[in-house]
């Protein structure tokens, strides 16, 4: 393991210590719940894109879409990306406008092992929708 | 580190009204704070935690990053726009420093 994370190391792509300890999806609920005020979060609406075999865990690339007409009264504020199986469980919040034109947004992300990807839109009107794509990873963005 | 460079994709022109898509990308090593150095001392985490485009002077989007984001942040998203101007995108470093960069679109 030393080595395979040394030479990831000098490749300037390693992005988590080994032996380090990773999130629980019980404390990825744990954020879920506080993000949407304990309220189960319905599904439709959003849809989120990953690869379903990620062959380097170091640039993952996810899209996340939600259906919504994007206008003054109702529009979407934010999407929230999670990740159960990295150290942080928090990936990054996409907040929109209605000057967004559309719900939709693409970014590239590190997944440590294989792990569910999960992504909660946050809608004007206070309501929650969420998705989840299980991931997985061969070469984990943890060096090791 | 080399002072991050950012980089950016707007078309040059849109009707008026049309939601565009807009590509960003910029150059960091987004040190996420897990990692130790070979003594085994863990390396601070710096990396860029906040992201945010603005159309004119309004908000069009925003987005909060963690150390979960891959080195050298990419987003692509959409605006709309109702009028000629200038898109201004913001990215902010733990350092304190922010880079912006700034595109102009004309409508037709």
């Amino acid at each position: 393991m030393f080595a395979l994370s040394a030479g990831a190391a000098a490749a300037g792509l390693v992005a988590f210590a080994p032996g380090r300890a990773f999130a629980t999806p019980e404390e990825t609920e744990k954020a879920l719940a506080t993000l949407t005020g304990g309220t189960e979060p319905q599904t439709g609406k959003i849809s989120l894109t990953a690869p379903e075999i990620a062959e380097n865990g170091n640039t993952v690339p996810i899209s996340v879409e939600v259906e919504s007409p994007m206008t003054e009264g109702e529009y979407v504020e934010s999407v929230t990306i999670f990740a159960d199986g990295n150290p942080n469980p928090e990936v990054a919040t996409f907040l929109f406008t209605p000057m967004s034109g559309s719900a939709v947004a693409t970014t590239r992300i590190r997944l440590a092992k294989t792990q569910n990807v999960i992504a909660v839109a946050k809608l004007s009107d206070g309501s929650t929708y969420s998705d989840r794509k299980e991931v997985k990873v061969t070469i984990g963005g943890c060096g090791g | 580190m080399a002072t991050p460079k950012p980089r950016v994709k707007v078309p040059k022109s849109a009707s008026a009204g049309e939601v565009i898509t807009i590509k960003t990308l910029i150059s960091h090593e987004m040190e996420s704070g897990q990692r130790k150095d070979k003594d085994g001392n863990p390396i601070p985490r710096q990396i860029i935690n906040k992201f945010t485009c603005e159309f004119n002077g309004t908000k069009v989007f925003e987005c909060e990053i963690e150390p979960a984001v891959s080195a050298n942040p990419y987003f692509e998203f959409t605006a709309k726009v109702p009028e000629s101007g200038t898109f201004k995108f913001t990215w902010v470093d733990d350092n304190g420093e922010s880079y912006t960069d700034e595109q102009t679109i004309e409508v037709k």
